[in-house]
């Protein structure tokens, strides 16, 4: 006798939990061929809102925790992404349609840019940041700190890979991220979370949503308790919101904007420095 | 007062102004000429005493168009294809001529702005040509910068400057922008286009090639037309949060690459274990300095709740002892206030400062007949919802708040949308650098304030705008690079993912 397998209920990741959208809503995912899969939390703009509080929350003691502990702590993510890897292999293969290989390929690129970020928790400062000679009695230096909450709007493609490509360099620094996942296939970062949360990865540091990134997003720009946007994923919105839309109501708060791209984003420096912030400290020099 | 600490008073010791050698009217210089203004042209004053120095052009759409399309051929047919060691030279000659004729700007600067001799002479113009300086010796070593290899320029650069440093920030603007290789189209404060006028003379004697660098005059309207031109390629502002929004409103989706620098709301924090001494005369530095109209100034005083008197008391000893008058005179402390709507702003929000509670001290001080002016005044008894505490003044307005623990200082410093610097005082060399480390704000002065360098990155955290100027950072806002930007091109798991070594 086969046994009947027990399917997983998808919700919200928000500070730290798993609760359901406030609104009660869900709507359908399905594999390539209409196979329903599950019914996946429609976050509303309560839950974003709720996200931003959590986001917030969680701000002071991520970006103030060492970089050798941020470093360790996204390295944990990879370990146990590693560990879980047949489980997103098949959740990638049902939602994206992918073949088992190029799943496989994904996954394992995923778990690499976690390896990759959790070892510039302890360097980008020094590449990013230096001493200043200026021109009188001063100890004088310039280092770079986390912007604060960011909001991303994840690439709507590669679910997995693509989620991961964008939320791990803003950690790196010690922002904490609300993030809207691939509309089309949301599993992956739902089961994501479940990572996240036996990581040692901080309630509220990464909160997940899912639903439409047209109905969420304009929140999430305009809402005056987020420092950053990043509009990767937002280059064909549904709807009549554009990114351009977004990046307008984020000017209200002169929220940082990183613009949309296509694909995948790839690894680099930049993606961690874009969203810190330069500080400069002067301090006197006694004249010996 | 008590008897041993009387000033006596100074004679009058105002600087000549024989040194300026000024038009009566100023065009627009574009493509490397004065040519007429089709706006309306308008006089700018002195705000000490209200005459007219000279009648300034007004670029209308059909001029902005004009400099933008000599800014283009300029960098298509010149400037991009100089080698950075040339362009060095040019900044370098710039550097030296400034430098020569860094008395006569100084003047200018004071009789159009209104601050005293003795900071434009001592302070903006040793910076604007040390700024020239800096950036002269980067334009050949940008490899170097850390930007990755060939960095490039990103074409024309639209800039907007304000009132309060006129030529300073005009300096700030320009040098990075030419040693990276772009060219400029530059708009002065409305109220101090003076020093820029005389500048462009300076790019004629440095006989920079001709559209390297337009200065326009006029308005708002003439800065709006700017920075929205879709032929230009950055935009730069320096000015109001307000305004700034707006920049960053209509610029949103044009692919221009925009830094702002706008308000400021600055704590400064005083531990009762700071040097005192050295402490009243950072308070006095910080929010008085310029008159105030300083986006950085530490204009909310944060001190220790044991000293708060003590350092009242001292702080309202000191403001009587400043001069304020005539901003020529080498002796004076407190110049003009740089424009009638700026004085009446300043009043506005010191009149709403008494009606919501807070105990209002001002020096006494005379005030000239003619002129724009306002006497150092001080708050005390503010709380941290009073508009006062919380939106800028730009004016010699200081609010006076107190604090029993650091954290609390920490949280009363950080609570507001603005986050340009801040200042702290203490002799505990590990509290001042904990409390460094948690304030959100740009620069942070430790026992010091309003210092400036070109080689020290400046700028703000959240609604104080982005982007740095000075130092190597000031360098990326007028740069591409791999490293600047993120292709759409996504790693693959056959090929090492790189980006690092970029």
């Amino acid at each position: 006798m086969t046994r009947l397998p027990v399917v997983k209920t998808y919700k919200l990741y928000i500070g730290g939990k798993f609760p359901r959208s406030e609104s009660g809503r869900v709507y359908p995912i399905a594999t390539s061929k209409g196979v329903f899969l599950a019914n996946a939390a429609k976050a509303s703009r309560k839950d974003a809102r709720d996200a931003v509080v959590a986001a917030r929350t969680a701000s002071s003691g991520w970006a103030g925790a060492t970089g050798y502990n941020r470093g360790q702590i996204l390295y944990r993510i990879a370990e146990l992404l590693e560990g879980r890897r047949a489980q997103f292999v098949e959740e990638l293969r049902l939602s994206e349609g992918s073949s088992e290989s190029a799943a496989q390929k994904q996954v394992d690129a995923a778990i690499d840019v976690w390896v990759w970020y959790a070892g510039w928790a302890d360097k980008y400062v020094q590449v990013a940041g230096n001493g200043n000679p200026v021109s009188g009695p001063y100890f004088n230096i310039s280092t770079p700190e986390a912007t604060g909450v960011v909001a991303i709007i994840a690439p709507q493609e590669s679910s997995l890979l693509g989620l991961v490509s964008v939320i791990a360099p803003a950690l790196v620094s010690g922002n904490t991220v609300i993030v809207v996942a691939s509309e089309r296939a949301p599993l992956a970062a739902i089961s994501l979370s479940e990572v996240l949360v036996t990581s040692d990865v901080p309630g509220g540091v990464i909160n997940v949503l899912t639903g439409s990134p047209a109905e969420i997003a304009p929140w999430l720009a305009s809402h005056a308790d987020v420092n950053a946007l990043d509009l990767t994923g937002a280059a064909a919105l549904a709807g009549d919101v554009t990114w351009v839309d977004l990046q307008i109501a984020g000017a209200e708060t002169l929220k940082r904007v990183r613009p949309p791209e296509s694909g995948v984003p790839v690894m680099s420096v930049e993606r961690i420095t874009f969203f810190t912030e330069t500080k400069t400290v002067w301090h006197t020099k006694g004249i010996v | 007062m008590p008897e041993t600490t009387r000033f006596l008073d100074y004679a009058p010791a105002p600087e000549s102004t024989a040194i300026l050698s000024l038009r009566e009217s100023y065009g627009l210089f574009i493509d490397g000429q004065f040519s007429e203004g089709h706006g309306e042209s308008f006089a700018t004053i002195s705000p000490a005493t209200e005459k007219k120095i000279a009648q300034i052009a007004t670029a209308d759409a059909s001029d902005v168009d004009r400099a933008v399309a000599a800014a283009r051929r300029a960098y298509t047919s010149t400037w991009s294809k100089l080698s950075g060691a040339d362009r060095g030279k040019y900044l370098f000659r710039i550097a030296r001529l400034v430098q020569e004729r860094a008395r006569e700007l100084a003047v200018a600067e004071s009789l159009d702005n209104g601050k005293p001799i003795k900071e434009s002479r001592d302070v903006d113009l040793p910076l604007v040509a040390a700024w020239f300086f800096y950036y002269a010796g980067w334009a050949d070593k940008l490899d170097y910068a850390g930007f990755g290899p060939n960095p490039r320029s990103l074409g024309v650069a639209a800039q907007v400057i304000p009132w309060n440093f006129p030529l300073l920030m005009l300096a700030w603007k320009i040098a990075p922008a030419l040693a990276t290789g772009n060219t400029v189209v530059i708009k002065p404060a409305e109220t101090t286009p003076l020093t820029a006028l005389i500048f462009a003379e300076i790019l004629q004697q440095a006989d920079l090639p001709a559209g390297v660098v337009n200065i326009i005059t006029g308005a708002g309207d003439t800065g709006s037309l700017l920075v929205n031109h879709p032929d230009v390629n950055k935009v730069a502002f320096t000015g109001s949060t307000a305004v700034g929004r707006a920049i960053a409103r209509s610029t949103a989706g044009s692919g221009k690459k925009l830094t702002l620098e706008l308000g400021g709301k600055a704590a400064n924090i005083v531990f009762d274990d700071a040097p005192m001494d050295q402490a009243i005369e950072g308070i006095v530095n910080g929010i008085f300095f310029n008159q105030g109209h300083v986006c950085c100034a530490g204009s909310r005083l944060l001190v220790q709740e044991n000293v708060k008197d003590e350092v009242v008391d001292r702080l309202k000893a000191r403001l009587s002892t400043l001069r304020l008058g005539d901003p020529l005179d080498k002796n004076t402390d407190i110049g003009a206030i740089n424009s009638r709507a700026q004085r009446e702003r300043i009043r506005q929000l010191s009149d709403i400062g008494e009606q919501e509670g807070a105990e209002r001290w001002t020096a006494d001080c005379k005030i000239p007949k003619n002129g724009f002016w306002f006497a150092p005044t001080i708050f005390t008894n503010v709380s941290t919802s009073h508009r006062i505490a919380r939106e800028e003044v730009f004016g010699p307005v200081l609010s006076v708040l107190s604090f029993r623990t650091p954290a609390e200082a920490i949280s009363k410093a950080n609570n507001t949308p603005y986050g340009l610097s801040a200042g702290v005082w203490s002799s505990n060399g590990s509290r001042v650098l904990g409390v460094a480390d948690k304030l959100r704000a740009g620069v942070v002065w430790i026992n010091t304030f309003n210092q400036f360098d070109p080689a020290s990155p400046f700028g703000g955290y959240k609604e104080s705008g982005y982007g740095r100027e000075g130092g190597r950072h000031g360098l990326a806002a007028y740069l591409t690079s791999a490293s600047l930007e993120s292709s759409g091109e996504g790693p693959s798991s056959a090929t090492p993912i790189t980006g690092a070594s970029k």
